[in-house]
């Protein structure tokens, strides 16, 4: 469809909408996915760099005009000298992050993920990544957890990374996963992209016998009629589904994948080849060149091919409004999520 | 060992060391047949007087931690940064004939991981003086009081980053910041007055809150003067230094040919301007 002839509008004009249907408000600029009286932890990001620098001095933070919008303020009010405010100037962000690592430092660099995937890759892979640098890429936003539109929906972020070579790729769940990832991010040498979730945060995993390791998949709950490997917080919606499907007599289990790169190909595959199971990916992102399809190559490749389908977002340009509305709306609702698997058992 | 000064009895002095350079620039190209050979003549005496008057460094121990850093982010320049490389001692003189072929540690465009004293990768153009704010703030935190030299091309003016990384700089007054930038007036689609008119530059600079010079980047005592200005305590301000360069310098018939980003020279032309040049050497 060609988007040069304005109309129709994607949205709808006021005489032809539903007087009677509620309509949500696009949420500000922090908005939480924590649904009402979920438990959840303020800014587990920043308060985990916080802890992280008391003992390593050589960790600073960088940003681009949105320290407030992904937790980074944090840090800098904890360690004000240690803070670099660089600007409304991404580019430049990875740049000074890359010259920053070169004399010993490791950079923490935040912005959103829609502009560090889209707008300054050729600066992460040349200035960091081709030079192994140590490099904290974590930007709030990723997916569809804004309802800004396509500007900011980073909906391809990890389609987009998971081509550059020697970066490392996490998508943490909740507030524990992100707090338990950031010193396991700074202890590894090299080049990081990390999604985050910011603001009131919910914790999930807690009540899983869990903890982050760096590029090992977590069963969370076994289930003998599919099997959903989701990664950020599609494994909080799956956890939520499972229980829903327990209505219905059916049994899903969940393992949690938080590093896409490099992939936990051994416990997938384990997993993957456990009898009859459905195999269902679930993620925060378009159905291409995410996880769903770094999970169904690396089971084809070893000639694992059980039934296997995506929860996912579209391959399109989303539509702006409420997030509770859009995540209903293609799919990654928890209700929406368990209306779908119904109808693939 | 100490930074290697022009003050030493027995040095060769600048023109003889730009000389040099140029020679291991021509015999790169004359042994590979082709090569960024009208950069490397042209931006010889910045580099003779970064390597051989400005920069502190030890050719042994190229990672030393009180080197300036020197970045190149014009990563086609590579022969030129090896041609002093190779004079300053960083780099063997034999591994010269090695330029651009396979398994070489001297690519055709400069890279951190293949070249000792290469700081960055640069190529992908525009990302010196972003990655060279990054680290004269790092320096700072570091409390070193090293500089940290960007070279960079006069088409690098073209992208965005340079003037995002211009604009930061100006604002964090890094003052261990020497930006040099080769005008050469040539891009690779031709004059670059016709690509992309940057003039007025220095006024730009200016705005943007640097210390400024422009000077014929072809004169030795003149390039002296502005690198000793730029390293002198003054203003704190990052210091440009606009070096304006003759494609080809130094081998007249060269000079002379249809300005071009890739100069062709022919096979048998490459002996004739090692001879050009070495009837210009200066006694």
């Amino acid at each position: 469809m060609s988007r040069t002839k304005r109309a129709p509008w994607r949205g709808v004009a006021p005489a032809t909408l539903d007087p009677n249907k509620p309509r949500l408000t696009t949420s500000a600029m922090i908005a939480s996915l924590a649904a009402e009286g979920q438990r959840t932890s303020p800014a587990p990001f920043g308060r985990a760099l916080v802890e992280l620098g008391r003992t390593r001095p050589e960790i600073v933070g960088m940003t681009a005009d949105l320290a407030k919008y992904t937790d980074l303020h944090v840090f800098a009010r904890e360690y004000p000298d240690r803070f670099y405010q660089m600007g409304m100037a991404e580019q430049l962000l990875m740049l000074a992050a890359a010259g920053m690592a070169h004399e010993g430092f490791v950079p923490f660099v935040t912005t959103y993920a829609a502009f560090a995937s889209r707008r300054t890759f050729d600066f992460i892979s040349q200035g960091i990544a081709e030079e192994g640098l140590s490099v904290k890429i974590c930007c709030a936003l990723p997916g569809l957890t804004t309802g800004y539109g396509p500007s900011h929906q980073a909906t391809e972020d990890i389609a987009i990374f998971r081509g550059m070579p020697d970066l490392t790729i996490i998508d943490p769940c909740d507030a524990l996963d992100i707090e338990q990832a950031v010193p396991a991010i700074a202890a590894h040498d090299g080049p990081v992209y990390m999604r985050l979730l910011r603001g009131n945060v919910p914790l999930v995993l807690d009540e899983y016998d869990y903890s982050f390791e760096l590029g090992k998949a977590k069963l969370l709950r076994d289930g003998t009629d599919a099997l959903v490997i989701s990664s950020g917080f599609m494994t909080m919606r799956a956890l939520e589904t499972a229980k829903l499907l327990e209505a219905d007599r059916v049994s899903l289990a969940v393992l949690h994948v938080p590093t896409i790169k490099p992939l936990d190909t051994d416990t997938i595959l384990r997993e993957a080849r456990r009898n009859g199971r459905l195999v269902i990916v679930a993620e925060n992102h378009t159905v291409v060149g995410g996880l769903g399809e770094a999970v169904a190559t690396a089971m084809l490749t070893a000639g694992v091919t059980p039934k296997f389908r995506q929860v996912a977002l579209p391959d399109a340009f989303l539509d702006a409004g409420a997030l509770p509305t859009l995540h209903d709306r293609y799919g990654i609702s928890a209700e929406a999520m368990a209306r779908t698997i119904r109808t693939w058992l | 060992m100490e930074a290697r000064t022009t003050t030493l009895a027995n040095a060769p002095s600048l023109e003889e060391r730009a000389y040099r350079i140029r020679r291991n620039a021509l015999r790169m190209g004359e042994v590979q047949g082709q090569g960024y050979i009208a950069q490397a003549l042209g931006v010889a005496d910045v580099l003779a007087v970064s390597y051989f008057h400005a920069l502190r460094y030890r050719p042994e121990d190229p990672y030393w931690k009180e080197r300036d850093r020197f970045l190149l982010s014009i990563g086609h320049y590579a022969i030129a940064l090896y041609s002093v490389l190779i004079e300053a001692g960083v780099i063997p003189a034999e591994e010269l004939e090695t330029y651009g072929t396979d398994d070489s540690r001297l690519p055709m465009s400069g890279m951190a991981s293949y070249t000792p004293g290469m700081e960055i990768s640069g190529g992908s153009l525009g990302l010196g003086l972003g990655i060279a704010v990054g680290m004269a703030l790092g320096l700072k935190r570091k409390q070193s009081d090293r500089f940290v030299y960007n070279l960079m091309s006069d088409g690098e003016l073209d992208e965005g980053p340079t003037w995002e990384a211009a604009m930061s700089a100006g604002h964090w007054t890094l003052d261990n910041l020497i930006c040099l930038v080769d005008v050469n007036r040539m891009q690779a689609d031709g004059p670059s007055t016709g690509v992309l008119n940057f003039e007025p530059l220095a006024p730009k600079w200016e705005a943007f809150g640097w210390h400024v010079q422009r000077v014929d980047g072809n004169d030795i005592p003149a390039l002296v003067r502005a690198f000793d200005v730029a390293r002198a305590p003054g203003e704190a301000k990052p210091r440009v230094i606009i070096c304006d360069t003759k494609m080809a310098k130094g081998v007249p018939f060269l000079e002379a040919r249809d300005r071009s980003h890739f100069l062709r020279v022919e096979q048998h032309e490459w002996a004739q301007a090692i001879k050009a040049l070495d009837e210009g050497r200066k006694a």
